[in-house]
């Protein structure tokens, strides 16, 4: 991976100062689009990361793809690449982004027809393909961290995705992409690979902490003050227009995160540490498809206001399999409430929920998969046993899981019937029912999996 | 405040922070303290066994705890404590994401 082998577009890159400038325009598939606007305008990025998927996300995308084959990418794609195309162009910044989720093909034949819509010609759009595996997966492959197999859910697969890594992402890097879109790319890896290409990384240290980078990133505004504020003991300021990040990242592994000035929000040791061990388990053996990172060992220094650096991330090899997702239709949730309030509103609200309760067992058979908790009282942290004061605003909320879409009606029919049948005062009623997946997780040999480019031009 | 028995009605949300994520049917729950000079009480305030005894009906699993004691916090991995996880809770928070303020919500070990 000899520097000489870079296109043009990432070796001319590290504007600023010496460092390389990656930023997060999405850390989830419904994250907010003028705050990257701003950063795509003002930020003087090398790359804007766009992070889209989950393991649920890529579930729906698959059924959305089966129900029409256009479909099954993000469902923002063309307002984000609207807004952000011009942008980007105009200030050199290459987009990697997962948006594709289940249909990365047409993910990038969207852009490149926005990218000539809007006058934009020439742009590159690499498209990846190859981690929809389900083809390669038996029936007989166990799940990963939990007993069974495949062929042990009784239900209709929808989709199998690999986490592809970085060197899924590297060649359209290398061939001077504008545009990287595809499917199951693992987060960090999408802020990896722009490192290796920029630096030549090979050694695993290295990789830990450009994985490092790209884990406390993926969350976007997760580590600029967003999903923090606690008033009293955690302010943020102006949480409203809170900034996305962006990572300042040194040819030795070192990295400062901050943000644009004018934007709201906070970047500081604590709002950096709380993503440090988001969603990980042993912090010595944090797993990618590129490496084994070890954050065990990371230092959070606050240098300047909203600007952090961090420091000493580690790596060993990288896992000998790939991470697979499953997706299986899961059948429907079906959920309603009525609310009360005033008065001995939580009273009238246990005697709603005991009434709900009695008659789905009683007249519809409905006693499993079922749930009536009462908003206001005892709901979220109700098997946990913690309960608030009595509350004088009160809510009953049911759900059901169930693969029979009568029996989801005839709950939302059951609950709406308290307006004339249950306690007094009951109101406000509203019901759903929305389509439900369930996802499992596997290992693939890597070998199996290959990843393809290709390039779209606009 | 400088009476034994003090942190009795204090609560671990007074002196530290925290974030809950999740994996599947597992969660895992960073908390830290604001001062490093309360760090030896949040260790014996959070212990991984006082958590499996406040929330039996939650965790039904074992409870891990990692120390990073050079940024003076800790790491909590909840097996099954996700009521199934997040496809097939039946909870409202199905992620378990508001988990960190059941850490955040119980009392401070007495200092005495």
């Amino acid at each position: 991976m000899a520097a000489t082998r870079f296109a043009a577009k990432i070796a001319g890159m590290t504007k600023a100062s010496g460092v390389f400038r990656i930023g997060t325009g999405a850390g989830f598939s419904s994250d907010r689009l003028d705050p990257a606007v701003d950063l795509a305008r003002r930020g003087e990025l090398d790359v804007m990361v766009l992070e889209c998927l989950g393991e649920r996300t890529i579930a729906f995308a698959h059924r959305d793809r089966m129900a029409d084959p256009r479909r099954g990418y993000n469902s923002h794609l063309e307002r984000r690449m609207r807004a952000l195309l011009p942008a980007c162009k105009a200030a050199g910044t290459v987009i990697v982004s997962n948006m594709g989720a289940a249909n990365p093909r047409a993910a990038a034949e969207k852009t490149r027809d926005i990218a000539r819509d809007i006058g934009l010609t020439g742009l590159k759009i690499a498209c990846i393909e190859g981690d929809d595996i389900t083809a390669l997966v038996s029936p007989a492959t166990p799940f990963m961290d939990e007993p069974g197999t495949v062929a042990d859910i009784h239900r209709p697969i929808v989709g199998m995705n690999a986490y592809l890594g970085a060197d899924a992402i590297l060649p359209a890097l290398e061939a001077g992409a504008d545009v990287i879109i595809g499917g199951r790319l693992a987060d960090p890896s999408m802020y990896l690979a722009p490192l290796i290409a920029r630096y030549g990384w090979r050694d695993d240290a290295l990789l830990g902490a450009g994985s490092l980078v790209g884990h406390l990133m993926e969350c976007g505004m997760q580590i600029t003050g967003g999903y923090f504020a606690d008033p009293g003991v955690k302010d943020v300021p102006d949480l409203a227009a809170c900034g996305y990040p962006i990572a300042e990242v040194s040819a030795d592994g070192s990295a400062v995160i901050t943000k644009l000035p004018k934007t709201g929000g906070r970047v500081s040791a604590a709002t950096v540490k709380e993503q440090l061990l988001y969603e990980v388990h042993d912090p010595a053996a944090y797993l990618t498809p590129d490496v084994t990172a070890d954050f065990s060992r990371v230092d959070v220094k606050e240098i300047e206001s909203d600007r952090v650096r961090v420091t000493n991330a580690g790596g060993r090899a990288r896992p000998q399999r790939l991470k697979v997702t499953v997706g299986f239709d899961a059948g429907f949730l079906a959920e309603a409430g009525v609310s009360y309030a005033g008065p001995a509103a939580t009273m009238r609200g246990r005697l709603a929920c005991d009434v709900v309760r009695e008659r789905l067992a009683s007249v519809y058979g409905i006693d499993t998969n079922v749930r009536v908790d009462l908003i206001g009282a005892s709901s979220l942290f109700a098997t946990a046993g913690a309960s608030g004061n009595d509350s004088e605003d009160v809510r009953v909320h049911a759900a059901l899981r169930t693969t029979d879409r009568e029996q989801a009606e005839l709950m939302l029919w059951e609950v709406e019937s308290l307006l004339c049948c249950g306690p007094a005062g009951g109101g406000g009623f509203r019901g759903q029912i929305t389509a439900a997946v369930e996802t499992k997780s596997l290992l693939i040999d890597r070998a199996l999996v290959k990843p393809t480019i290709e390039m779209l031009v606009s | 405040m400088s009476v034994p028995g003090r942190n009795e009605r204090r609560l671990v949300r007074d002196i530290a922070h925290a974030r809950a994520g999740d994996k599947g049917n597992t969660s895992n729950i960073n908390v830290w303290v604001y001062d490093p000079a309360d760090y030896g009480l949040l260790k014996r305030t959070l212990t991984a066994e006082r958590i499996e005894r406040e929330f039996p009906n939650l965790v039904r699993g074992k409870v891990t705890r990692y120390e990073i004691d050079h940024l003076h916090g800790l790491n909590f991995v909840l097996r099954d404590s996700l009521e199934g996880g997040v496809n097939a809770s039946l909870n409202l928070d199905s992620h378990g994401k508001s988990w960190s303020y059941l850490l955040l919500g119980l009392t401070l070990a007495s200092d005495a």
